[in-house]
C-alpha cells in the first residue's frame, strides 16, 4: 500500500512539475511577444514604447537569462504569487482566483458526488428491470453525447427563460449585498440550481450508463452464477456484483475528471456564474495571460487533489490494494 | 463501414468472419439506425457549401427573424443565416473530429504498441507520460496553448486536440497488446526472426482491429465535445463558423433572454446526434465483435 501511494503521489508531483514548466515554457517561446501584445492593447505614443518595453521587460524579468527567469518563477510560484491581473487593474492574481473558486466548488462537489451516487443507483436497478432499462438507455445516450454547455443552455432556456422560475445569470442578484442573512442565502440558492441540475443531468446520464452495464457483465460472471446455481438469494448476488461493478466506476469517476471541470467552466460561462469558467472567459477576451495561467494551475492543483482523493477512495473499497496484491491501476 | 471487414481476407476462414460480421451489421438496430444519423449529417455537411452559397458570416437577411419558408432556421441579431452557419459548422465538426480523433488515434496507437510489446524500461517511460497527459485535464492545457495563437484555424484546433486526449487509448492498447503478446503464435513470429514492426502489425494489430475501429470512434467523438467546449470559451477558430462557435455567439448577444432558440438549438442537437450516433454504435459493433453481448 506504501508503495501504491509511493507511486501516485510520484506521478502527481512529476505532472505538477511538467504542467508549471509548460505553464512558464508557452508566453516565452510561443510566437508572438507578450510585452508588445499588452502595449498594443493600450493607445501609447509611439516614442514611449522603448522606454515602456525596457520597463515591463525589467518587471516581468525577461530580460534575465532564461535559467535564472525559471528558477524565479519557482520561487514567486512557491510563494503563492502568481502574477498580477490586468484586466482587475492589477489586483494579485492568487486573490482574484479564491475570490471565484468557492463558487466553483460549490457547483462541483455536489454534482459529482449526487450525481455519482444516483448513477449508480439507478443503473443497477435499470440493468434488472427491462421497461427502465429501455428507457434508461436511450436517455443515458443522449444525456452523455450532449455538450456541457448545451444542456446548459437548454436548461436555462426552459426553466430561465420560458418558465420563469430561477434566475438565468449570475451567482446573486445585483440588488443584494453578499451578507448571512436568509433572503441572500435563498438567492443564492436560487441562483445555483440550474448550473448544478445542467451538470447533474450531463454527469448522470454517464454513470448510469457504465452502473447498467458493468452489473449485467457482473451478473453474467462465473462467481454471480456459481452462487446463483448454489440458492443463494438474489439481493445476494446483486449485493456482490454491486461491489465490484462500483470498481470501475471509482477509476472512471478518476478519468473523467479533466471532462468534468471542462464541463462546470464552460456550464458557468452560460449562466454568468461567477465561479473559474467565468473569470477563464473573461481572461482571454481580456487577453490576461496572468490570470490565465493562474487558472491553469488552480485547476491542475484542484485535479490532482481530487485524484488522489479517488485513490484513497479506491483503496477503501478493493481491499486487494490494501494487502499489497495487484487490482488499483486508478 | 468497409473498415469493419477489418484486414484483407485471406483464407476461408477470415472471409467468413467477413460474412458474419456484414450479416450481424445489417440486422444490427443500434448501428443502422446510428450510421443513417451520421449519414444524414454527413451528406449535409458536404452539400453545404452548394445548399447556402457565399459566406455564412455575411449579413443577409432581417435581423433576429424566426425560422421561415425563406430562412429554415432563422437569422440571428445581426441578419446572419443561421442554417447557412449550422451546414458550414457541421462540416467543421466532422473535420475535427476526424483529424483530432485520427491525431489521438496515431498516438494513443503508436504509444500502446510500443509500450505493450517493448515492455521493461520503456514501458515504464512510456507509461508515466501516459499517466501525466491523462492527469492534466485536456481543457486546462489547450486554453493555455491556444490562448497565445493569434490565428487559429480549424486544423490547428484539431492537431491540439489530438495531441492531448490520446492518453486513454494509449493505456488501453497497451493493455490489449500486453495480452496479445503472451500467445503463441506472437512468441512463434518472434523467434523466427520477424521484425518488431511486422509483428506488432501483422500479428497483434490484426487481432485487435476491432478494438482500434472501435477507440477511433470514442476518439472521434471526443474530439467533437472538446472542440465544441473551447469554441465555447472563445478559444475556436478565428475565423470561420463552428456549431461551438455558434453556441458562444447566441450566449453572448443574450439569445437565450430574447428567447431566440432557433439560434442556439440546431447546432446542439446537431452535436448532440452526432456524438450520440457514434457512441451507439460503438455499443453496437462491441455486441457484434463480442458474441457474448449480443441481445438474444
Amino acid at each position: 500500500m506504501r508503495r501504491y501511494f509511493g507511486r501516485k503521489l510520484l506521478i502527481y508531483g512529476l505532472t505538477f512539475f511538467v504542467a508549471a514548466t509548460i505553464n512558464w515554457m508557452i508566453p516565452r517561446f510561443m510566437p508572438g511577444d507578450p510585452v508588445q501584445s499588452l502595449l498594443s492593447r493600450h493607445q501609447v505614443a509611439p516614442e514611449a514604447v522603448p522606454h515602456l518595453i525596457a520597463y515591463y521587460n525589467a518587471l516581468f524579468g525577461l530580460d534575465q537569462p532564461l535559467w535564472q527567469q525559471y528558477l524565479n518563477f519557482w520561487g514567486s510560484l512557491l510563494n503563492g504569487d502568481l502574477g498580477r491581473s490586468v484586466y482587475q487593474s492589477g489586483r494579485p492574481v492568487t486573490e482574484v482566483i479564491l475570490a471565484a473558486l468557492p463558487y466553483t466548488l460549490g457547483l462541483l462537489i455536489p454534482a459529482i458526488l449526487l450525481s455519482w451516487w444516483a448513477g449508480n443507483k439507478f443503473g443497477a436497478i435499470a440493468a434488472r428491470r427491462r421497461y427502465l432499462d429501455n428507457a434508461v438507455l436511450p436517455i443515458g445516450y443522449i444525456l452523455s453525447a450532449a455538450p456541457y454547455m448545451w444542456l446548459a443552455i437548454m436548461v436555462a432556456w426552459i426553466l430561465g427563460s420560458v418558465l420563469r422560475i430561477f434566475p438565468i445569470s449570475g451567482g446573486y442578484s445585483y440588488a443584494l449585498e453578499p451578507s448571512l442573512t436568509w433572503a441572500f442565502a435563498v438567492d443564492l440558492f436560487a441562483h445555483w440550481v440550474m448550473p448544478f441540475l445542467s451538470l447533474f443531468m450531463v454527469m448522470f446520464g454517464g454513470w448510469a450508463i457504465g452502473m447498467r452495464n458493468m452489473i449485467i457483465y457482473e451478473l453474467d460472471a462465473d462467481y454471480s452464477r456459481y452462487l446463483d446455481a448454489l440458492g443463494a438469494p438474489s439481493g445476494l448476488v446483486r449485493r456482490y456484483a454491486f461491489r465490484n461493478a462500483v470498481l470501475p466506476q471509482v477509476t472512471g469517476l478518476a478519468l473523467q475528471l479533466g471532462v468534468i471541470v471542462a464541463g462546470a467552466l464552460v456550464t458557468e460561462i452560460v449562466f454568468s456564474y461567477p465561479g473559474l469558467g467565468k473569470l477563464l472567459l473573461a481572461a482571454v477576451q481580456n487577453e490576461d495571460y496572468f490570470l490565465l495561467q493562474g487558472i491553469f494551475l488552480f485547476v491542475i492543483i484542484g485535479t490532482l487533489i481530487a485524484n488522489f482523493l479517488v485513490d484513497i477512495a479506491y483503496v477503501l473499497l478493493d481491499p486487494r490494494t490494501r494487502v499489497g496484491m495487484s487490482g488499483g491501476s486508478a | 463501414m468497409t473498415a469493419l471487414a477489418g484486414p484483407i481476407p485471406k483464407a476461408g476462414e477470415s472471409v467468413g468472419r467477413a460474412r458474419e460480421v456484414r450479416y450481424f451489421v445489417l440486422r444490427s438496430r443500434k448501428i443502422l439506425i446510428s450510421a443513417v444519423i451520421l449519414a444524414v449529417f454527413l451528406v449535409l455537411a458536404v452539400l453545404g457549401p452548394a445548399l447556402r452559397p457565399g459566406d455564412p458570416n455575411a449579413f443577409v437577411g432581417p435581423l433576429g427573424a424566426p425560422p421561415s419558408s425563406e430562412w429554415w432556421f432563422g437569422t440571428t441579431t445581426f441578419g446572419q443565416d443561421v442554417f447557412a452557419q449550422f451546414l458550414y459548422g457541421l462540416g467543421s465538426t466532422f473535420l475535427v473530429g476526424l483529424a483530432g480523433g485520427g491525431i489521438a488515434a496515431l498516438i494513443g496507437v503508436t504509444v500502446g504498441f510500443v509500450a505493450g510489446y517493448r515492455g521493461g524500461i520503456t514501458d515504464e517511460v512510456l507509461n508515466m507520460l501516459t499517466n501525466i497527459v491523462l492527469v492534466i485535464p485536456t481543457i486546462a492545457l489547450l486554453v493555455v496553448v491556444t490562448a497565445f495563437f493569434k490565428a487559429r484555424g480549424i486544423v490547428v484546433e484539431a492537431a491540439f486536440i489530438g495531441l492531448t486526449s490520446w492518453p486513454w487509448a494509449a493505456r488501453a492498447i497497451r493493455a490489449q497488446t500486453f495480452s496479445l503478446n503472451a500467445r503463441e503464435f506472437v512468441d512463434l513470429a518472434r523467434i523466427s526472426g520477424v521484425p518488431s514492426w511486422r509483428v506488432i502489425f501483422g500479428e497483434i494489430a490484426p487481432n485487435m482491429s476491432s478494438y482500434l475501429f472501435m477507440t477511433f470512434i470514442l476518439l472521434f467523438g471526443g474530439s467533437i465535445l472538446i472542440a465544441a467546449s473551447l469554441d465555447f470559451i472563445g478559444l475556436g477558430p478565428t475565423a470561420g463558423v463552428s456549431l461551438g462557435l455558434m453556441m458562444y455567439n447566441s450566449v453572448a448577444w443574450s439569445a437565450l433572454q430574447l428567447g431566440m432558440w432557433w439560434w442556439f438549438v440546431p447546432p446542439g442537437v446537431a452535436i448532440t446526434a452526432i456524438v450520440g450516433a457514434l457512441y451507439v454504435m460503438n455499443v453496437g459493433l462491441d455486441e457484434i465483435f463480442n458474441p457474448r453481448l449480443r441481445e438474444s
